[in-house]
Order: structure tokens, then C-alpha cells, then sequence
């Protein structure tokens, strides 16, 4: 009956999202007061209605329900409780759920928020984020439906994918999500706006948090991804270039070049129109990302949720949104006004090659994935291009990128003497330099690798410090929620440069062939393997390896790397040994055996690893606290 | 020409010579990092060319895959249906790694056999990388044997 209910919910979130698409912007047109009074109840009542659906689907899965045909292929008797939960959203009808959820949560809050902003411009808004809703609710109920019954009924389920049984699991597809579609308010004010033909400071003052706060969300999603992938997939990496992580990477990239050109044109006016075709761009590749994870059509890790026959479906609205937000962009935004003049030594230019580059390390991003599939649709053969090609492209792009970001806080809008901006940096520019050669020359391996990163880093985080410096000296000078926020993201990005840099410099890895109370020394540390036991887990069984691990002659620690076996379909997965540290992580992996007592082992030794993530969170943190600027409030009562 | 029009010349001239440039790193960029995959029937029909270094498609034999006892090197055999491919392999193998599943190996051609410095299995029971399935459901028709399911399905 429940699962009945949750359909029927869908369905009139469905016809509601449909009245909210229709009549606020028909009665924006007209200026019908009344049409465009339906657009917040409306909201409301969707996120009422598909949190509701939601529910449902959870309960079917805490209640174990196998009539439910998602339930029984996602889930299994024994699936510990708290896996319950998440697999609601581990597989592809779920997850779509919990998109059009996250969808509702933003729509609701825009309507919430958004009492300072004229009727007719919030009609719009609502409007468009409504068409966005009636999309995606038709894209579930008609071609994901989670609420399908399978009947008779079967006693077990097929269980949830070993990969997805993981407390980082829980947590990363709905914050990347948030931020996904978190980019749709950008977006919608881009299309209201654009119908409009003017743009104002005001409303776009007004859109300014909820783009960082999105970006904040998209970046700790992508970061969760990438620490999960870390320890679940076993390899030892944090990035990959793989398709999916690429998906979620380029409505990243979009959206940091997004978040500096809105506070342009929010405060000097200019690259309006830029502004707004960038919010465009970071929805639609936000979109773009759900076609290519949902579809199946490239190589991924993620394949595992993909069905070819949906892609038709997203590659139509993709189309249709995407298509129509540009004829209206091209149509409508010669009308808008130029904004002050500035010239070219100025923060302006400086925001302006900030753009630049994001955008095209963006479109290398999106050329780089889709080249398999072109090349495929041409006959020129089955390829896939590998990691070196984004590697190289990015280190070209984000050199000047890192290398221009101190100045750009410290130099002034419109007109500057780029001597003065110089004369502060310099000599912290030569402290950067020497101690980058110190790294060079201490360094065991991977010297360029290690010196480039203790340089750029330093160089970021001491130009960062010099702004903050500047600030605090000059009197009379008010330090904003906006400039921590700034400063904290920088100061993110120093910190995630050192642990990128080094541990792609310094990394050690070994995989050996090891019998029990053999050891092997890897730098200061040695490890000895003392063989393997067997361990019933749950739903699975593992198999548990001893590992003990000495830095010098000390005993250091006993690490339990695990293979699991799980009961249902016979999969097997890696559970890692990890040592974490804050200067470093030691990284034990069991491989498979070797004949007799040997077993293959995979160690690794990665230096500053956790900085990757931890600067991730800075940036994060950095969007959060610019969104609370107390500017971006008040701006609603004038 | 006025201040106004030179300078927007300038700007234009400057973005066709950055275009160019990034257009030539990318093509280049492209074409030394690109890795293509063939089949067993294919590559030993010699349709890799002077291309080093590919990726290997196919299923693991089965009764071919051989250890060299205590230690990491594996022997084993892919086969597309038409062809056997020796292949030789020096790390650990994924977890998902069994005689008669999907493979797809990065590596080059030495003395007849396939020297891998990669594999990469299926990460699902019943995933297939779809480019594989594709070119296995070429090589299968030829033969009228049931192709294994293109699984990009979900489980």
C-alpha cells in the first residue's frame, strides 16, 4: 500500500511542478498578480510531496519490502541498518530520488528567501526552477520509477553493491548533489533575467550565496568522492580523470569562474552578460554530468549505475535546456547595459584571466571526455584518453592561474599601478622561490614535482597572508564575511597545492610477493607480513591480513588490511590498512594469493595526502562563509 | 586607427594566436595520450600498426590463467572468440580478475605476447566495459554464438 502512496506523491509533485512552471511566468508576462502568488505555495507543497515519496522509499527499505523491485535488487536480509538507509539512494532510480528531493529543498528555499526580491523577478525565478522540477519528476516517474512492485514477492534481495557499503557512501552523493543542483538558482535568475532584458545589482547581490553556498557543497561532495575512492578502491589514488569524476569536476570548474565574475558584476558592473552565460553553463554541465553517469555511454567506474535506454530521455531535455537558455541568451543580451570601464591593469583583468583560465581548463575537461565518444561516433576507433592528457593541460592552465592569484586581492578595481601590488609581493615571491629550491635539494624523488608544490603553495598562502596583513593595517577598512571567506579559500588552495604536489612527488608504492615473517623496508618504514586469518563479517567473509608496520626499529602499528567476499553474487572488495597521518598516511592493501603461504601485497608510503582533502574543506568553508556576508542580507530591505 | 580600434585589434589578434596555441597543445596532448583498443583477432592481424602501447579487449580464457608459483607474475590468455592473446602480467590483479570474465589490459606487444602494465576487470558481477561487449558482439555474430550481455545494464 505504502509504496502506492509514494507513487501517487510523485505524481501530484509532478502536476504541481507543472502549475509552478506555467503560471508564474505567464502571469510575470502579463502581470497577473495572482498567476505569479502560485509559484510559493507550489514550492511548498512539492518538497512536502516528494519528501514524502522519499520516506516511503526508506521505509520499504528499513522494513526490507522485496515486493518493491528496487528494494529487492538493492538490498538484501543481511544488509546492516544503517546501509538501509543509504542504499535509498545506491542505485539509479534512488539516486534520482534524492536528486528531484534535493531539487525541491532548493526550490522551497528560494521561495522562502526570497521576500526582498521584486514579484514579478521571483515569478520568474520560480518559474524556471519549476520547468527544471517537471523534468526531472517526468524523467523519474516515466522512465525510473523506484515504486515498482515485483510480484510474487522474493524472499531474499540481490544486495546492495559491496563498493556502495561504506560510511563515505552515505555522505557523498547527497552533498554533490546539493551542489549540483544548487546551481539551478543561479541558472533560473540567469533565464529571469535574461526574459527581463536588464540586470540588476540587487537581485544579483541576492544570488550571490546561493552560488557559493552550492559551489561549497559541490566541492566537499567531489572531495568525499575522491577521499572514498582513496581507501575503498584499493589502488591508492585520489583522482583518476575518470569520466564521472569529470562530470562532477567541470560544474566545479564553471562554477569557481562563476562565483568571481557574479562578484564583478555585482560590484563594478561589468562582464554582466559573461556572468550570466557562466550560471548557464554550470547548470546545464551540472546536467550534462547527470547525462553521462546515467546513460552508460562512457567507460566508468560508475558504470554500475548506468542504463543506455535513459540517456535518450536527459539527452532531450538536455537539449531542450541548453538550447533554449542560449537562443535566449543570444537574443536578449545585446540589450543589457555595459557595465564601468576599467583598464587593463586593474582587479578586474585580474577576475578576468581568472575566468579565462578556469573556463578553458573547463572546456579541456569536457573535450578530453567527450573525445572517446566523438571519436567512436566518427569510426575512428575505440580510444580512451588517458590521465596525461589532464595532467599536462593542467598544469598549463593552473601555472598562471596560481601563480597570478595573490594579486588579485591586493590590487585595485578599474585603474592600478601594478608597481604597488609587485613591490608588496616580491619579497615574498623570493621567500617562495628559496624555499622551493630548499624542497628541490632535500627532496629524495620526484624533486620538480615537490619543489613546484612547496612554492606554489607557500607563494599562495604568503600572498593570501599579505592581503590579510593590508587589511588589518589600514584603519578604517572593515574586514567582511566576504574577505575570510576569500581568504580561507585561498588559503585552500595553498593547502590542498602542497598535498597534491607532494604526494604525486614523494609517493612511494610497492607491490610485493610476501610469505609470513618476511619483512621489507620502504624508506624509514619496514613492514612485516605475518600471514592471513579468516573473519565472518555480517554479509560477508573476509579475509583479514596482519601487516605490522615499524618506523625505524620501533613497532609503529598492526595494520588489517581485508579481502571480503560477499554473500550475495560472490563479489569480492578490498578494505584497505591505513596509518593516517597529518604528514602522511601508510597505505596496506591485500592483493590475491599467491599459491601457499605467499600473498601479494601493495603497499604505499603518501606523503601529505590528507592536505588534498583538507584544502578541499578550506575552499568549502570559504564559499559557506562568504555566503553570510551581512551585505547579501541587507540588500533585501532597501 | 583610433586608440579604441587598435586596442580591440590587439585583443582580437591575442585571443586567435592563444586559440591557436591551445588548439595545437590539445591536438598534441591528444594524440600522444589517446590509447586504443583492440581485440586478440585484431591485433594479431596487425591492425595496431606501429601503436606501442594499446589496450587489450577480451574474456579471460578459460584454463589458461597460470601462476608463477610465490610470486606476482601471472600467464594468462584473452580471447575475443576468434583469437588467443597470450598476455604476461607483473602486479596484482583487481579483485574482480576470473578465467572467463571481461578484461581490458594497457600494455605492449613483446616476442608474441601482450606485456601488461595495467588490468583492469569489470567492476560488477556482470559488467562488461561496453566497448569490449561491442567489438565481442562483432566477433560473435561472425560466428552465430550468443554474445555475453552488453551489461552496462544495472545488476
Amino acid at each position: 500500500m505504502l509504496p502506492e502512496l509514494g507513487q501517487v506523491a510523485l505524481i501530484l509533485a509532478l502536476l504541481i511542478a507543472g502549475l509552478q512552471a506555467v503560471l508564474p511566468l505567464a502571469g510575470a508576462q502579463r502581470g497577473k498578480s495572482g498567476w505569479m502568488a502560485v509559484a510559493r505555495p507550489a514550492a511548498y507543497a512539492q518538497l512536502f510531496l516528494v519528501l514524502g515519496a522519499f520516506v516511503v522509499l526508506t521505509v520499504a527499505f528499513v522494513t526490507q519490502d522485496f515486493s518493491v523491485k528496487y528494494v529487492a535488487d538493492n538490498s538484501n536480509s543481511l544488509l546492516p541498518m544503517v546501509y538501509r538507509y543509504t542504499a535509498v539512494w545506491g542505485a539509479h532510480e534512488g539516486s534520482l530520488l534524492l536528486w528531484t528531493l534535493v531539487l525541491a529543498v532548493w526550490n522551497a528555499a528560494v521561495a522562502e528567501f526570497s521576500r526582498g526580491l521584486p514579484e514579478r523577478v521571483i515569478a520568474r525565478v520560480l518559474g524556471v526552477i519549476g520547468l527544471i522540477s517537471l523534468g526531472f519528476l517526468a524523467f523519474l516517474i516515466f522512465t525510473s520509477n523506484p515504486f515498482v512492485r515485483l510480484l510474487p514477492a522474493p524472499l531474499e534481495g540481490r544486495d546492495l553493491n559491496p563498493l556502495l557499503q561504506d560510511v563515505g557512501m552515505i555522505i557523498h552523493p547527497p552533498m554533490l548533489y546539493v551542489g549540483y543542483v544548487g546551481f539551478v538558482v543561479p541558472f533560473a535568475f540567469s533565464i529571469a533575467a535574461l526574459i527581463d532584458g536588464s540586470v540588476d545589482a540587487r537581485w544579483l547581490r541576492w544570488t550571490r550565496p546561493w552560488t557559493n553556498i552550492a559551489w561549497g557543497f559541490l566541492t566537499i561532495g567531489i572531495a568525499l568522492g575522491s577521499w572514498w575512492a582513496y581507501y575503498e578502491l584499493g589502488w591508492g589514488g585520489w583522482w583518476f580523470w575518470d569520466p564521472v569524476e569529470n562530470a562532477s569536476f567541470m560544474p566545479w570548474l564553471a562554477g569557481a569562474a562563476l562565483l568571481h565574475s557574479q562578484a564583478v558584476t555585482e560590484k563594478r558592473g561589468s562582464f554582466r552578460g559573461w556572468t550570466l552565460l557562466l550560471a548557464i553553463a554550470a547548470f546545464s554541465l551540472s546536467l550534462l554530468g547527470a547525462f553521462l553517469v546515467r546513460s552508460g555511454v562512457l567507460t566508468s567506474v560508475h558504470a554500475f549505475a548506468a542504463d543506455p535506454s535513459r540517456g535518450l530521455f536527459i539527452l532531450i531535455f538536455l537539449g531542450l535546456v541548453i538550447g533554449g537558455s542560449l537562443v535566449l541568451y543570444v537574443l536578449r543580451v545585446p540589450r543589457l547595459e555595459q557595465g564601468a570601464p576599467f583598464t587593463a591593469n586593474s582587479r578586474e583583468t585580474l577576475l578576468l584571466a581568472n575566468n579565462v583560465l578556469l573556463t578553458c581548463a573547463c572546456a579541456m575537461v569536457l573535450l578530453g571526455t567527450l573525445y572517446p565518444l566523438l571519436a567512436d561516433a566518427l569510426g575512428l576507433g575505440k580510444i580512451s584518453v588517458g590521465p596525461p592528457y589532464f595532467g599536462l593541460l593542467f598544469l598549463l592552465l593552473m601555472t598562471p592561474l596560481v601563480l597570478l592569484l595573490p594579486f588579485g586581492p591586493l590590487t585595485r578595481w578599474q585603474r592600478e599601478e601594478m608597481s604597488r601590488p609587485l613591490r608588496m609581493l616580491a619579497p615574498w615571491a623570493v621567500l617562495a622561490l628559496v624555499l622551493g629550491v630548499i624542497a628541490y635539494f632535500t627532496a629524495p624523488q620526484g624533486k620538480w614535482k615537490t619543489a613546484a608544490g612547496i612554492a606554489t603553495a607557500a607563494w599562495v598562502a604568503f600572498g593570501t597572508l599579505r592581503f590579510l596583513w593590508s587589511r588589518f593595517k589600514s584603519k578604517g577598512n572593515r574586514f567582511t564575511a566576504e574577505m575570510l571567506g576569500m581568504t580561507l579559500a585561498h588559503g585552500g588552495i595553498a593547502v590542498f597545492l602542497i598535498g597534491a604536489l607532494l604526494v604525486e612527488g614523494l609517493n612511494v608504492q610497492r607491490e610485493l610477493a610476501m610469505t609470513p615473517g618476511q619483512s621489507e623496508r620502504i624508506g624509514r618504514y619496514s613492514f612485516r607480513y605475518e600471514g592471513v586469518d579468516e573473519l565472518q563479517g555480517p554479509n560477508y567473509l573476509a579475509t583479514r591480513g596482519h601487516v605490522q608496520v615499524f618506523r625505524g626499529d620501533q613497532p609503529l602499528v598492526l595494520l588489517n588490511p581485508e579481502k571480503r567476499a560477499y554473500a550475495s553474487g560472490g563479489q569480492v572488495m578490498s578494505e584497505v590498512g591505513i596509518y593516517p597521518g597529518v604528514f602522511g598516511d601508510v597505505y596496506v592493501a591485500l592483493g590475491e594469493s599467491l599459491g601457499g603461504q605467499a600473498r601479494a601485497v601493495r603497499i604505499h608510503i603518501k606523503p601529505f595526502v590528507r592536505w588534498i582533502w583538507l584544502g578541499a574543506g578550506l575552499m568549502a568553508l570559504g564559499g559557506f562563509v562568504t555566503a553570510t556576508d551581512r551585505r547579501f542580507r541587507k540588500s533585501e530591505n532597501k | 586607427m583610433n586608440p579604441v580600434r587598435r586596442r580591440r585589434l590587439l585583443w582580437v589578434l591575442l585571443l586567435v594566436v592563444a586559440a591557436g596555441i591551445a588548439t595545437t597543445l590539445v591536438v598534441f596532448a591528444l594524440q600522444r595520450n589517446v590509447a586504443y583498443l583492440y581485440t586478440p583477432a585484431e591485433v594479431l592481424r596487425g591492425e595496431t600498426g606501429e601503436r606501442a602501447r594499446f589496450r587489450l579487449g577480451g574474456m579471460v580464457e578459460k584454463g589458461s590463467f597460470q601462476r608463477t608459483p610465490g610470486s606476482l607474475e601471472v600467464h594468462f590468455k584473452v580471447t575475443d572468440g576468434d583469437a588467443l592473446l597470450p598476455v604476461v602480467y607483473n602486479r596484482i590483479l583487481p579483485d574482480l580478475f576470473r578465467e572467463g570474465q571481461a578484461v581490458v589490459a594497457t600494455g605492449t606487444m613483446k616476442d608474441g605476447v601482450f606485456v601488461a602494465e595495467d588490468v583492469l576487470a569489470k567492476h560488477d558481477e556482470n559488467y562488461m566495459p561496453k566497448e569490449v561487449a561491442d567489438k565481442m558482439g562483432m566477433a560473435h555474430k561472425k560466428h552465430d554464438v550468443q554474445a555475453p550481455a552488453a551489461a552496462t545494464e544495472q545488476r
